[in-house]
């Protein structure tokens, strides 16, 4: 109980020597190695998000009961002695557009507000299996649309590392709560770039693994050829721990892959060992200059010379059809998302406004469809409407499904010559909360970097690469690999951030600006 | 149906004096799999209102569709029967709108790319002529829930206070079969959609994938009628009618949508492209409520199943099993059974056909097997109520009464008492003939033992058989198939009763 | 521009059932004009290119036709605005649906 108490000391303050600052892995050994229960680290986590989720607002619910009671069953397990997973035992904070039968389920919008889900999505049953401790629900993006998770219809979340700044989005609630030191752990999901740009500007990891090799079944549908779940940690090791518990083959979800996982723990683990030897990597030549934040463009160039000094042979890629990427990403996401997002009607679930025996059905529909989406939600839905309509489907839907095709094909020839691609994770470092609220297509450039690999389903991951010059906040590194070799954008990731080592800042920021943000 | 007909400006005659009727039927089917098109849930009709439901029937957030294997073979064999191509590659496509029945608020369907296209079906008219339909497409989509419209004018939809909705039925695979525009059927028309539509019917029967009940709405068709002036190529303005729930309605609205049509036209009239309602009372159609603006479905590919692609030897395997479509197999019997024309229509009319197959294919010669059903166990059905098919009685069992017979261990009058004892359900008629003790006495001295008692009860007429009156003979007989109860061969006793008296 | 206009936007939002405010067909339509304008680059792409549609490598995944567990009916209605005789209940319904 020593931890517990720690932690109450130290409430916002450092917490380097805590419970809630340890690695998932390290939790993992010391909870199996009998050194300190899951109730103890459990109970830690949840006194720090007690001591400041109210400046972040990372979460949209929690589950202290839940979360003990799932605790409590792991330290059994463990006495027991029985065979237990690699993070049994482990918190984990879950982002709330994946389905849970114990907690409520809202994808941040208004429509869906307190709907209890009577089923489990496969990557919260895997948790659940694999012993880990769910902590509750995090926000989001209305329905994870967005870059800053401002569109949460219950407020935004708040950058640990300046909480007057955005923490990115989709998953701005997963992302924080890890690097807050609220969670050790978190999962997210990615349709472009929900988990590596928040990973990014909150100096956290996080993965977009190859497009259906993480089931889809109960998380709920944004755009449905490009939606991943994937891991957020503060560690390479961690996010592969996590990335293996929910991973693999689902029969529930048809675009899964009958495959077995790419070995990711494996390859961290042979990362780390800092040798990157015969490994090319290709720096994609499009993703630098105008609208780069010059902080971010010399924390990238130093990592860069890094993977050179760890032997890798780095070369540049051109990728000329990557500037069709925004384009085709704002016109398939909406036509999908129009048509994904039809089912909230007020007719079955969730939000109905206007019944009073008067407005008919189709009235009652549009009523509750009007109060209870947000101005993005919506004009997504009307943009996704117009780019499927007869008079504009070759247009736009069908010119961004051959904008695809030329993507995928730059990523086939550039993984020809190179083992993995980098670019900077984001263009710029996390910009003040309303700063792009009213400019969208500003709000949209954050997502550059990150789509193509979402529209070619590749995998993809963001790594801390140290703070920007600039302002002293966090940047982070992309790399990305061809599909189903997740591994070796991990083994990459995994030997940059051990030569990188601890920086010159503490891995969990002081909450410094906590006070003013309550 | 004539007053029908009347009821509409035109006859289907005076229509065709100046009009060529242009025809296009859609008819939809639900399989019957054993589960939903794209979930585990049980695909049945009349259960408890949404005890058949899922997150993925009920469109909840996050569920996924996964594809029903038999209802794709369903859909190709279908397409065989229909003489369609098998699309190498295709897949599902959404076709977007909103209704309350349709949880998702689109429905997974299939658009450019059907699975099987370009067929067409030989249907025999009833003049034993046939008429070829030429098949568009058949696709796989989902049905949709059912609603109840609740208060206003007895569960109509207009007018009601609100509506429930049960979604036990959403998500049941639906075959859609839509045909090439049919013209030059003139004033058959309507018949040749009458015919079309039975015979479609026919061979989903015999292929077994669904119950086609009109009355159940497992088959539903949907009539598109247009009328173009004679002579002329362009074809005019098409309404489509929906509600056509029974054979005969087909060819009813067909017949009225071309009068209508007419009527409207020649009194300068013009036709509004919209959907009408049979209505099986009237034998009329309503316009339905016109759609607020052109309906704009918005389909685009199905982002969350992969494509098919049916295999060639998959295909050709599923060819080489499909059944003797129904009206070849009928051709074939009457002429290996030597049947004339009236002797098949009532194997058909009474739903015998395939009990006297089935009886001959069990080893009954074809006369005896066909005059069982259509005449003793007919009758049987009748009193009891039920159809020949629901007769307590298999054709393997009646084959064995009827070799029962023939082996002589049965006379006709014994054989139709161990058929009552069949449908009495006194198990197999091996055990009927041993529970009843209904074998035929076919111990020759008991035989004889009991001809001699008979011939010494009435040695008068002993005399007159052994003076010659053999026609004598049939008194003695009489007495004895009494004395054995009915169970002695009646033959076999009179040449007895003939040897004793020489 | 790509010349959206308010009432193409008002049209929009009718096909996609959001009842908008004037106000907000004000800034829906410049913004959504803007937007699409930028989207319409990829019109530059020849037609020749052949779409890609999903990137998922496998075909022909298909379900064994075998009976799985259902909900309950109270689970089925247990997020329903309102339910009546085991079904939902919803406002009445106009028209046919399509
Ligand atoms: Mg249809
Ligand atoms: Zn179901």
């Amino acid at each position: 109980m020593s931890d517990t108490r720690d932690t109450q000391r130290s409430g916002a303050g450092p917490v380097d020597s805590d419970l809630v600052s340890l690695d998932a892995g390290e939790l993992a050994r010391r909870i199996h190695a009998g050194e300190v229960s899951s109730v103890e680290v459990t109970r830690a986590h949840l006194e720090r998000i007690e001591a400041v989720d109210g400046g972040i607002h990372a979460f949209l619910h929690l589950d202290a009961e839940g979360a003990l009671a799932a605790a409590e069953a792991a330290d059994r397990a463990i006495a027991d002695g029985g065979p237990v997973s690699p993070l049994a035992g482990v918190p984990v904070a879950v982002k709330d557009n994946l389905t849970t039968t114990d907690m409520p389920t809202t994808c941040g919008s208004r429509i869906l507000s307190g709907w209890r889900p009577p089923y489990d999505a496969t990557v919260v049953k895997r948790l659940r299996a694999a012993g880990l401790v769910p902590l509750g629900k995090t926000n989001l993006d209305e329905f994870a649309m967005g870059s800053s998770t401002e569109n949460s219809a219950f407020g935004p979340t708040r950058n640990p590392w300046d909480t007057t700044r955005i923490p990115g989005g989709s998953g701005g609630g997963s992302s924080a709560s890890v690097a807050a030191g609220e969670s050790p752990l978190a999962l997210g999901s990615d349709t472009g770039g929900s988990i590596r740009q928040p990973g990014a500007v909150t100096g956290t990891v996080g993965v977009k693994p190859t497009y259906g090799t993480v089931s889809r079944y109960g998380l709920v549908a944004f755009s449905s050829s490009l939606d991943q779940v994937g891991p957020c940690a503060r560690s390479v090791l961690d996010a592969a721990l996590l990335h293996e518990v929910v991973g693999g083959h689902d029969p529930c979800d048809q675009t899964s892959v009958d495959a077995p996982l790419p070995p990711v723990v494996e390859a961290a683990l042979a990362g780390a060992r800092g040798d990157l030897a015969g490994v090319r990597v290709g720096v994609v030549a499009e993703f630098s200059g105008e609208g780069y934040q010059p902080g971010v463009l010399a924390a990238f160039t130093d990592a860069v010379r890094t993977l050179g000094e760890l032997g890798a042979e780095v070369v540049e890629v051109s990728c000329p059809a990557f500037s069709y990427a925004l384009p085709a990403y704002y016109l398939i996401a909406p036509s999908e998302a129009s048509s994904n997002l039809a089912r909230f009607d007020a007719m079955r679930y969730g939000l109905r406004v206007g019944d009073d025996g008067e407005h008919a059905a189709d009235e009652v529909m549009s009523l509750t469809r009007e109060a209870g989406f947000g101005a993005e939600v919506k004009r997504r839905i009307m943009i996704g409407t117009h780019a499927l309509s007869a008079g504009s489907y070759d247009a736009l839907y069908g010119k961004a499904q051959k904008a695809r095709t030329l993507i995928v094909r730059d990523f086939t020839a550039a993984f020809e010559t190179c083992d993995v691609l980098v670019s900077p994770t984001t263009p710029t470092t996390a910009f003040p909360l309303g700063e792009r609220t009213d400019d969208p297509l500003a709000m949209y450039l954050a997502d550059l970097c990150t789509i193509p690999s979402n529209l070619a389903g590749n995998a993809a991951l963001s790594v801390p690469c140290g703070l920007s010059a600039d302002d002293g906040l966090p940047v982070g590194l992309q790399v990305m690999a061809p599909a189903l070799a997740d591994d070796r954008a991990y083994r990459v990731a995994a030997a940059y951030e051990v030569a990188r080592g601890a920086g010159d800042h503490p891995r969990i920021p002081e909450l410094r600006a906590l006070e003013t943000s309550r | 149906m004539t007053a029908t007909v009347e009821s509409a400006p035109y006859t289907v005659e005076e229509v065709c004096e100046q009009f060529d009727p242009v025809m296009g039927l859609e008819v939809h089917v639900e399989l019957n799999t054993a589960t939903k098109m794209f979930c585990g849930c049980a695909n049945a009709f009349g259960a408890e209102p949404n005890t058949h439901v899922c997150p993925v029937c009920l469109g909840l957030p996050g569920a996924l569709p996964r594809v029903n294997g038999t209802a794709v073979e369903s859909a190709v064999k279908i397409g065989l029967a229909l003489n369609c191509h098998v699309r190498e590659r295709s897949g599902f496509a959404r076709k977007n709108y909103f209704y309350p029945d349709m949880p998702k608020n689109f429905q997974i369907s299939q658009y450019e790319d059907p699975i099987v296209f370009d067929g067409y079906l030989d249907v025999p008219l009833d003049d034993g002529t046939t008429w070829r339909v030429e098949i568009e497409r058949a696709h796989m989509e989902e049905d949709t829930g059912k609603s109840l419209h609740i208060g206003g004018a007895t569960g109509r939809i207009h007018g009601a206070d609100y509506s429930l909705l049960d979604y036990n039925r959403s998500g049941v695979p639906l075959i859609e079969i839509v045909t090439k525009p049919i013209v030059g059927a003139g004033v058959r028309a309507p018949e040749v959609a009458r015919a079309y539509v039975t015979a479609l019917r026919d061979v989903l029967r015999g292929l077994g994938v669904s119950d086609v009940r009109m009355d159940q709405g497992s088959m539903r068709c949907d009539a598109n009628v247009s009328l173009k002036p004679k002579g002329t190529e362009e074809f005019g303005t098409r309404t489509e009618t929906k509600n056509v729930n029974s054979l005969r309605s087909v060819e009813r609205a067909v017949r009225y949508e071309m009068g209508r049509h007419a009527g409207v036209l020649l009194s300068g009239g013009t036709i509004r492209q919209e959907t009408r309602h049979f209505d099986e009372q009237s034998g009329t159609t309503s316009p339905g409520r016109p759609k607020e603006t052109f309906a704009d479905y918005r389909f685009f590919p199905e982002p969350d199943l992969p494509p098919l692609e049916p295999s060639r030897d998959w295909v050709e395997t599923l060819r080489a099993g499909l059944p003797e479509r129904p009206w070849e197999r009928r051709a074939r019997i009457q002429t290996e059974w030597g049947l004339s024309d009236e002797e098949l229509r009532d194997l058909v009319n009474a739903d015998a056909l395939d009990l006297v197959a089935d009886t001959v294919d069990a080893g009954a010669p074809p006369e005896a097997a066909r005059s069982w059903w259509v005449s003793y166990l007919a009758q049987q059905a009748n009193t009891a109520g039920v159809t020949l098919p629901e007769l307590a009685i298999t054709p393997a069992q009646v084959a064995r009464v009827v070799a029962l017979v023939a082996e002589g261990t049965l006379t006709n009058k014994l054989a139709r008492q161990v058929v009552d004892g069949v449908l009495a359900g006194e198990g197999e008629p091996d055990d009927v003939v041993a529970g009843r003790g209904l074998a035929v006495v076919s111990d020759e001295s008991a035989l004889t033992a009991a001809v001699d008692e008979a011939l010494a009860a009435q040695p008068d007429i002993a005399e007159k058989i052994r003076a010659g009156k053999t026609k004598a003979a049939g008194a003695i007989v009489g007495a004895v198939m009494k004395a054995t109860r009915g169970q002695a061969d009646a033959a076999r006793v009179q040449e007895l009763v003939l040897e004793r008296c020489r | 521009m790509s010349d959206i206009t308010r009432d193409d936007v008002a049209h929009l939002a009718r096909l996609a059932r959001l009842a908008v405010s004037d106000e907000e067909l004000d800034v829906f339509s410049s913004q959504i004009d803007a937007i699409v304008d930028t989207v319409s680059r990829v019109g530059e792409i020849p037609d020749d290119v052949p779409p890609t549609a999903q990137v998922v490598p496998q075909t022909n995944v298909l379900r064994r036709d075998v009976r799985e567990p259902s909900l309950s009916n109270a689970a089925a209605l247990s997020g329903a605005p309102a339910a009546e005789e085991g079904r939902f209940r919803v406002p009445r319904i106009l028209g046919e649906g399509a």
